[in-house]
Protein backbone atom coordinates (compact mmCIF):
# COMPACT_ATOMS: atom_id res chain seq x y z
CA UNK A 1 0.00 0.00 0.00
CA UNK A 2 2.99 2.31 -0.46
CA UNK A 3 2.16 5.53 -2.18
CA UNK A 4 -1.56 5.46 -1.45
CA UNK A 5 -1.22 8.26 1.05
CA UNK A 6 -1.63 8.45 4.77
CA UNK A 7 -4.95 7.31 6.15
CA UNK A 8 -6.51 9.80 8.47
CA UNK A 9 -6.70 8.36 11.97
CA UNK A 10 -10.03 8.95 13.69
CA UNK A 11 -10.14 9.02 17.44
CA UNK A 12 -13.67 7.70 17.59
CA UNK A 13 -15.58 5.45 15.25
CA UNK A 14 -18.42 7.97 15.15
CA UNK A 15 -16.16 10.38 13.32
CA UNK A 16 -15.29 7.93 10.59
CA UNK A 17 -17.23 8.43 7.38
CA UNK A 18 -19.78 5.80 6.51
CA UNK A 19 -18.63 5.59 2.89
CA UNK A 20 -17.93 2.36 1.03
CA UNK A 21 -14.29 2.02 1.97
CA UNK A 22 -12.55 -1.22 1.06
CA UNK A 23 -15.21 -3.56 -0.27
CA UNK A 24 -13.26 -6.76 -0.07
CA UNK A 25 -11.99 -8.86 2.79
CA UNK A 26 -9.56 -11.74 2.38
CA UNK A 27 -11.49 -14.99 1.82
CA UNK A 28 -8.99 -17.05 3.75
CA UNK A 29 -9.26 -14.73 6.73
CA UNK A 30 -13.02 -15.13 6.70
CA UNK A 31 -12.75 -18.91 6.24
CA UNK A 32 -10.50 -19.18 9.28
CA UNK A 33 -12.78 -16.97 11.35
CA UNK A 34 -15.88 -18.88 10.31
CA UNK A 35 -14.34 -22.26 11.00
CA UNK A 36 -13.34 -21.06 14.47
CA UNK A 37 -16.88 -19.83 15.03
CA UNK A 38 -18.30 -23.24 14.10
CA UNK A 39 -15.74 -25.13 16.17
CA UNK A 40 -16.33 -22.93 19.22
CA UNK A 41 -20.06 -23.48 19.01
CA UNK A 42 -19.54 -27.21 18.58
CA UNK A 43 -17.86 -27.38 21.97
CA UNK A 44 -20.73 -25.54 23.62
CA UNK A 45 -23.67 -27.63 22.47
CA UNK A 46 -24.83 -31.24 22.67
CA UNK A 47 -26.84 -31.66 19.48
CA UNK A 48 -27.07 -30.51 15.91
CA UNK A 49 -30.25 -28.46 16.24
CA UNK A 50 -28.69 -26.33 18.95
CA UNK A 51 -25.60 -25.77 16.81
CA UNK A 52 -27.73 -24.67 13.87
CA UNK A 53 -29.67 -22.33 16.13
CA UNK A 54 -26.48 -20.71 17.41
CA UNK A 55 -25.15 -20.16 13.91
CA UNK A 56 -28.51 -18.69 12.99
CA UNK A 57 -28.37 -16.28 15.93
CA UNK A 58 -24.90 -15.16 14.86
CA UNK A 59 -26.21 -14.53 11.36
CA UNK A 60 -29.27 -12.70 12.70
CA UNK A 61 -27.13 -10.01 14.27
CA UNK A 62 -25.30 -9.56 10.97
CA UNK A 63 -28.57 -9.38 9.04
CA UNK A 64 -30.01 -6.63 11.22
CA UNK A 65 -26.98 -4.44 10.68
CA UNK A 66 -26.65 -5.24 6.98
CA UNK A 67 -30.24 -4.12 6.36
CA UNK A 68 -29.77 -0.73 7.98
CA UNK A 69 -26.40 -0.15 6.35
CA UNK A 70 -27.49 -1.12 2.85
CA UNK A 71 -30.67 0.94 3.02
CA UNK A 72 -28.47 3.90 3.72
CA UNK A 73 -25.69 3.20 1.24
CA UNK A 74 -27.27 1.53 -1.74
CA UNK A 75 -30.87 2.60 -1.80
CA UNK A 76 -30.56 6.20 -0.72
CA UNK A 77 -32.68 5.77 2.37
CA UNK A 78 -35.74 4.24 0.84
CA UNK A 79 -37.34 1.47 2.87
CA UNK A 80 -39.02 -1.61 1.46
CA UNK A 81 -42.71 -1.96 2.17
CA UNK A 82 -43.60 -4.81 -0.21
CA UNK A 83 -42.89 -8.51 0.13
CA UNK A 84 -41.47 -9.00 -3.36
CA UNK A 85 -39.43 -5.85 -2.91
CA UNK A 86 -37.70 -7.12 0.19
CA UNK A 87 -37.14 -10.55 -1.36
CA UNK A 88 -35.47 -9.16 -4.46
CA UNK A 89 -33.48 -6.83 -2.19
CA UNK A 90 -32.14 -9.86 -0.31
CA UNK A 91 -31.60 -11.84 -3.48
CA UNK A 92 -29.59 -9.23 -5.33
CA UNK A 93 -28.30 -6.37 -3.18
CA UNK A 94 -27.53 -8.25 0.04
CA UNK A 95 -25.96 -11.19 -1.79
CA UNK A 96 -23.89 -8.89 -3.98
CA UNK A 97 -22.50 -6.98 -1.02
CA UNK A 98 -21.83 -10.05 1.12
CA UNK A 99 -20.69 -12.61 -1.45
CA UNK A 100 -19.71 -10.57 -4.49
CA UNK A 101 -22.44 -11.87 -6.79
CA UNK A 102 -26.22 -12.13 -6.88
CA UNK A 103 -27.82 -15.36 -5.70
CA UNK A 104 -28.38 -18.01 -8.33
CA UNK A 105 -32.15 -18.04 -8.23
CA UNK A 106 -35.22 -16.92 -6.34
CA UNK A 107 -38.27 -19.17 -6.59
CA UNK A 108 -41.75 -19.23 -5.15
CA UNK A 109 -42.73 -22.44 -3.45
CA UNK A 110 -45.48 -24.43 -5.15
CA UNK A 111 -46.92 -26.16 -2.12
CA UNK A 112 -47.59 -23.23 0.19
CA UNK A 113 -48.57 -19.65 -0.45
CA UNK A 114 -45.89 -18.05 1.66
CA UNK A 115 -42.79 -20.09 0.91
CA UNK A 116 -39.87 -18.83 -1.14
CA UNK A 117 -36.48 -20.32 -1.95
CA UNK A 118 -33.14 -18.76 -2.71
CA UNK A 119 -30.75 -21.23 -4.31
CA UNK A 120 -27.02 -21.17 -4.62
CA UNK A 121 -24.76 -23.70 -6.31
CA UNK A 122 -22.29 -23.47 -3.47
CA UNK A 123 -22.50 -21.06 -0.56
CA UNK A 124 -19.33 -19.10 0.04
CA UNK A 125 -19.35 -19.98 3.71
CA UNK A 126 -19.50 -23.68 2.92
CA UNK A 127 -16.64 -23.70 0.48
CA UNK A 128 -13.99 -24.88 2.90
CA UNK A 129 -16.23 -26.93 5.16
CA UNK A 130 -16.93 -30.64 4.97
CA UNK A 131 -19.39 -32.36 7.25
CA UNK A 132 -18.68 -35.83 8.61
CA UNK A 133 -21.34 -38.47 7.91
CA UNK A 134 -22.48 -38.70 11.52
CA UNK A 135 -23.57 -35.07 11.53
CA UNK A 136 -26.36 -35.99 9.14
CA UNK A 137 -27.99 -33.09 7.38
CA UNK A 138 -26.23 -30.32 9.25
CA UNK A 139 -25.54 -27.33 7.02
CA UNK A 140 -23.27 -24.44 7.96
CA UNK A 141 -25.44 -22.41 5.67
CA UNK A 142 -27.51 -21.91 8.81
CA UNK A 143 -25.33 -18.83 9.26
CA UNK A 144 -26.52 -17.43 5.93
CA UNK A 145 -30.08 -18.42 6.78
CA UNK A 146 -29.66 -16.37 9.94
CA UNK A 147 -28.51 -13.37 7.92
CA UNK A 148 -31.59 -13.59 5.69
CA UNK A 149 -33.81 -13.98 8.75
CA UNK A 150 -32.22 -10.91 10.33
CA UNK A 151 -32.86 -8.84 7.23
CA UNK A 152 -36.48 -9.97 6.85
CA UNK A 153 -37.38 -9.75 10.54
CA UNK A 154 -36.00 -6.28 10.90
CA UNK A 155 -37.68 -5.07 7.73
CA UNK A 156 -41.06 -6.09 9.13
CA UNK A 157 -41.58 -9.48 7.44
CA UNK A 158 -41.12 -12.13 10.11
CA UNK A 159 -40.14 -15.50 8.68
CA UNK A 160 -38.66 -18.87 9.52
CA UNK A 161 -35.55 -19.36 7.40
CA UNK A 162 -33.62 -22.60 7.05
CA UNK A 163 -30.82 -23.91 4.86
CA UNK A 164 -31.05 -27.26 3.08
CA UNK A 165 -28.93 -29.39 0.81
CA UNK A 166 -30.68 -30.35 -2.40
CA UNK A 167 -28.95 -33.12 -4.36
CA UNK A 168 -28.84 -32.55 -8.11
CA UNK A 169 -28.17 -35.29 -10.62
CA UNK A 170 -25.03 -34.83 -12.59
CA UNK A 171 -23.31 -32.81 -9.89
CA UNK A 172 -21.11 -34.14 -7.15
CA UNK A 173 -21.89 -31.57 -4.51
CA UNK A 174 -25.49 -30.81 -3.68
CA UNK A 175 -27.00 -27.40 -4.24
CA UNK A 176 -27.84 -25.29 -1.19
CA UNK A 177 -31.31 -23.84 -0.84
CA UNK A 178 -32.38 -21.24 1.67
CA UNK A 179 -36.03 -21.84 2.44
CA UNK A 180 -38.04 -18.82 3.61
CA UNK A 181 -41.41 -19.38 5.21
CA UNK A 182 -43.21 -16.20 6.13
CA UNK A 183 -45.27 -15.92 9.28
CA UNK A 184 -49.03 -15.47 9.00
CA UNK A 185 -48.96 -11.76 9.83
CA UNK A 186 -47.13 -11.00 6.62
CA UNK A 187 -50.03 -11.91 4.36
CA UNK A 188 -52.61 -10.31 6.58
CA UNK A 189 -50.71 -7.08 7.05
CA UNK A 190 -51.72 -5.16 3.93
CA UNK A 191 -55.45 -5.65 4.55
CA UNK A 192 -55.31 -4.77 8.20
CA UNK A 193 -53.23 -1.76 7.32
CA UNK A 194 -55.84 -0.59 4.82
CA UNK A 195 -58.57 -1.10 7.41
CA UNK A 196 -56.58 0.84 9.95
CA UNK A 197 -55.92 3.74 7.63
CA UNK A 198 -59.51 4.07 6.41
CA UNK A 199 -61.02 3.92 9.85
CA UNK A 200 -58.49 6.14 11.53
CA UNK A 201 -58.79 8.83 8.90
CA UNK A 202 -61.01 10.84 11.24
CA UNK A 203 -57.85 11.86 13.09
CA UNK A 204 -56.41 13.61 10.06
CA UNK A 205 -57.33 16.92 8.52
CA UNK A 206 -59.19 17.35 5.25
CA UNK A 207 -56.12 17.51 3.03
CA UNK A 208 -54.56 14.41 4.49
CA UNK A 209 -57.73 12.43 3.89
CA UNK A 210 -57.09 12.53 0.16
CA UNK A 211 -53.64 11.05 0.59
CA UNK A 212 -54.78 8.01 2.55
CA UNK A 213 -57.13 6.88 -0.20
CA UNK A 214 -54.22 5.99 -2.43
CA UNK A 215 -53.28 2.44 -1.31
CA UNK B 1 -32.86 28.92 15.51
CA UNK B 2 -35.55 27.06 17.34
CA UNK B 3 -36.43 28.21 20.79
CA UNK B 4 -37.56 24.85 22.02
CA UNK B 5 -36.63 21.48 20.64
CA UNK B 6 -36.70 18.00 22.09
CA UNK B 7 -35.12 15.13 20.20
CA UNK B 8 -35.79 11.49 20.94
CA UNK B 9 -34.83 8.16 19.36
CA UNK B 10 -37.54 5.59 19.99
CA UNK B 11 -36.83 1.91 19.37
CA UNK B 12 -39.22 -1.00 19.09
CA UNK B 13 -41.77 -1.44 21.88
CA UNK B 14 -41.88 2.35 22.14
CA UNK B 15 -38.94 2.48 24.49
CA UNK B 16 -36.84 5.61 24.03
CA UNK B 17 -33.18 4.76 23.68
CA UNK B 18 -31.92 8.31 23.52
CA UNK B 19 -33.32 11.71 24.35
CA UNK B 20 -31.92 15.20 24.39
CA UNK B 21 -33.23 18.72 24.86
CA UNK B 22 -31.54 20.63 22.10
CA UNK B 23 -33.37 23.93 22.22
CA UNK B 24 -31.58 27.18 22.78
CA UNK B 25 -34.02 28.74 25.24
CA UNK B 26 -33.85 28.41 29.00
CA UNK B 27 -35.49 25.21 30.13
CA UNK B 28 -38.58 25.36 32.32
CA UNK B 29 -39.12 22.77 35.02
CA UNK B 30 -42.10 21.03 33.49
CA UNK B 31 -41.12 21.53 29.87
CA UNK B 32 -39.08 18.37 29.64
CA UNK B 33 -41.92 16.08 30.74
CA UNK B 34 -44.41 17.88 28.53
CA UNK B 35 -42.19 17.46 25.49
CA UNK B 36 -41.74 13.76 26.08
CA UNK B 37 -45.47 13.36 26.57
CA UNK B 38 -46.22 15.03 23.25
CA UNK B 39 -43.69 12.89 21.46
CA UNK B 40 -45.15 9.69 22.89
CA UNK B 41 -48.63 10.77 21.88
CA UNK B 42 -47.48 11.20 18.30
CA UNK B 43 -46.27 7.59 18.06
CA UNK B 44 -49.67 6.27 16.94
CA UNK B 45 -49.83 8.60 13.99
CA UNK B 46 -46.34 7.54 12.97
CA UNK B 47 -47.37 3.91 12.87
CA UNK B 48 -50.13 4.68 10.41
CA UNK B 49 -47.97 6.75 8.16
CA UNK B 50 -44.90 4.55 8.16
CA UNK B 51 -46.38 1.84 5.95
CA UNK B 52 -47.89 4.17 3.38
CA UNK B 53 -44.61 5.44 1.98
CA UNK B 54 -41.20 4.01 1.33
CA UNK B 55 -39.48 7.31 2.07
CA UNK B 56 -37.82 7.70 5.44
CA UNK B 57 -38.52 11.33 6.30
CA UNK B 58 -42.15 11.72 7.34
CA UNK B 59 -42.11 15.47 7.76
CA UNK B 60 -44.49 16.84 10.35
CA UNK B 61 -46.96 14.31 11.66
CA UNK B 62 -48.61 16.05 14.57
CA UNK B 63 -49.18 19.43 16.12
CA UNK B 64 -49.63 20.58 19.67
CA UNK B 65 -50.37 24.28 20.15
CA UNK B 66 -47.53 25.74 18.17
CA UNK B 67 -45.11 22.86 18.54
CA UNK B 68 -44.68 20.52 15.61
CA UNK B 69 -43.51 16.92 15.67
CA UNK B 70 -41.39 15.67 12.78
CA UNK B 71 -40.41 12.08 12.38
CA UNK B 72 -37.80 10.10 10.47
CA UNK B 73 -38.19 6.34 10.26
CA UNK B 74 -35.30 3.95 9.80
CA UNK B 75 -35.23 0.51 8.27
CA UNK B 76 -34.91 -1.57 11.40
CA UNK B 77 -38.33 -2.65 12.40
CA UNK B 78 -40.18 -5.00 14.68
CA UNK B 79 -43.70 -6.33 14.32
CA UNK B 80 -45.96 -6.65 17.31
CA UNK B 81 -49.10 -8.68 16.85
CA UNK B 82 -51.67 -7.27 19.22
CA UNK B 83 -55.01 -9.11 19.16
CA UNK B 84 -56.36 -8.55 15.65
CA UNK B 85 -54.37 -5.45 14.83
CA UNK B 86 -50.78 -5.31 13.70
CA UNK B 87 -48.70 -2.73 15.43
CA UNK B 88 -45.52 -2.12 13.51
CA UNK B 89 -42.76 -0.24 15.19
CA UNK B 90 -39.70 1.02 13.37
CA UNK B 91 -36.85 2.75 15.04
CA UNK B 92 -37.96 6.36 14.92
CA UNK B 93 -36.08 9.58 15.23
CA UNK B 94 -38.54 12.13 16.55
CA UNK B 95 -38.11 15.84 16.91
CA UNK B 96 -40.42 18.28 18.66
CA UNK B 97 -39.79 21.83 17.55
CA UNK B 98 -41.38 25.14 16.77
CA UNK B 99 -39.40 26.20 13.73
CA UNK B 100 -40.42 25.91 10.11
CA UNK B 101 -37.04 24.99 8.71
CA UNK B 102 -37.89 21.75 6.90
CA UNK B 103 -34.66 21.34 4.98
CA UNK B 104 -32.60 21.91 8.08
CA UNK B 105 -34.62 19.32 9.95
CA UNK B 106 -34.27 16.80 7.14
CA UNK B 107 -30.48 17.26 7.05
CA UNK B 108 -30.36 16.98 10.83
CA UNK B 109 -32.26 13.69 10.70
CA UNK B 110 -30.01 12.31 7.97
CA UNK B 111 -26.85 13.12 9.88
CA UNK B 112 -28.16 11.64 13.12
CA UNK B 113 -29.30 8.59 11.18
CA UNK B 114 -25.74 8.05 9.99
CA UNK B 115 -24.47 8.34 13.55
CA UNK B 116 -27.11 5.87 14.66
CA UNK B 117 -26.02 3.38 11.98
CA UNK B 118 -22.43 3.62 13.21
CA UNK B 119 -23.60 2.86 16.74
CA UNK B 120 -25.68 -0.03 15.43
CA UNK B 121 -22.73 -1.54 13.54
CA UNK B 122 -20.99 -2.15 16.82
CA UNK B 123 -21.34 -5.94 17.31
CA UNK B 124 -21.41 -5.47 21.06
CA UNK B 125 -24.35 -3.08 20.91
CA UNK B 126 -27.70 -4.75 21.48
CA UNK B 127 -30.26 -3.15 19.16
CA UNK B 128 -32.97 -1.55 21.26
CA UNK B 129 -30.83 -0.80 24.27
CA UNK B 130 -30.03 2.68 25.52
CA UNK B 131 -27.33 4.64 23.75
CA UNK B 132 -24.92 5.70 26.46
CA UNK B 133 -21.96 6.99 24.45
CA UNK B 134 -21.05 10.53 25.50
CA UNK B 135 -19.40 11.07 22.15
CA UNK B 136 -22.70 10.37 20.43
CA UNK B 137 -24.39 12.84 22.76
CA UNK B 138 -21.83 15.54 21.99
CA UNK B 139 -22.16 15.04 18.28
CA UNK B 140 -25.97 15.13 18.32
CA UNK B 141 -25.96 18.40 20.24
CA UNK B 142 -23.40 19.87 17.85
CA UNK B 143 -25.57 18.86 14.90
CA UNK B 144 -28.61 20.37 16.55
CA UNK B 145 -26.84 23.68 16.97
CA UNK B 146 -25.77 23.53 13.37
CA UNK B 147 -29.07 22.62 11.69
CA UNK B 148 -31.82 23.77 13.99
Amino acid sequence: MIGVGKMKLYSNVLDKPLSKGKQEVSLSAFAFLFSELVQYNQTQVDNIAELERRLEDAGYAVGARVLELLCNREKGNRRETRLLGILSFVHSTVWKVLFGKVADSLEKGTEHEDEYMISEKELLVNRFISSPKDMGTFNCGAFVAGIVKGVLDNAGFPAVVTAHFVPIEGQQRPRTTILIKFADEVNACPYLLLYFILFSSTKLSGNDLILTHVP
Amino acid sequence: MANTACFMIVARNDIPIYEAEVGSAAKREDAAQLHQFILHAALDVVQDLAWTTSAMFLKSVDRFNDLVVSVYVTAVFKMLVCFFLNLTTHTRLMLLHDSRNEDGIKSFFQEVHELYIKILLNPLYLPGSRITSTHFDTKVRALARKYL
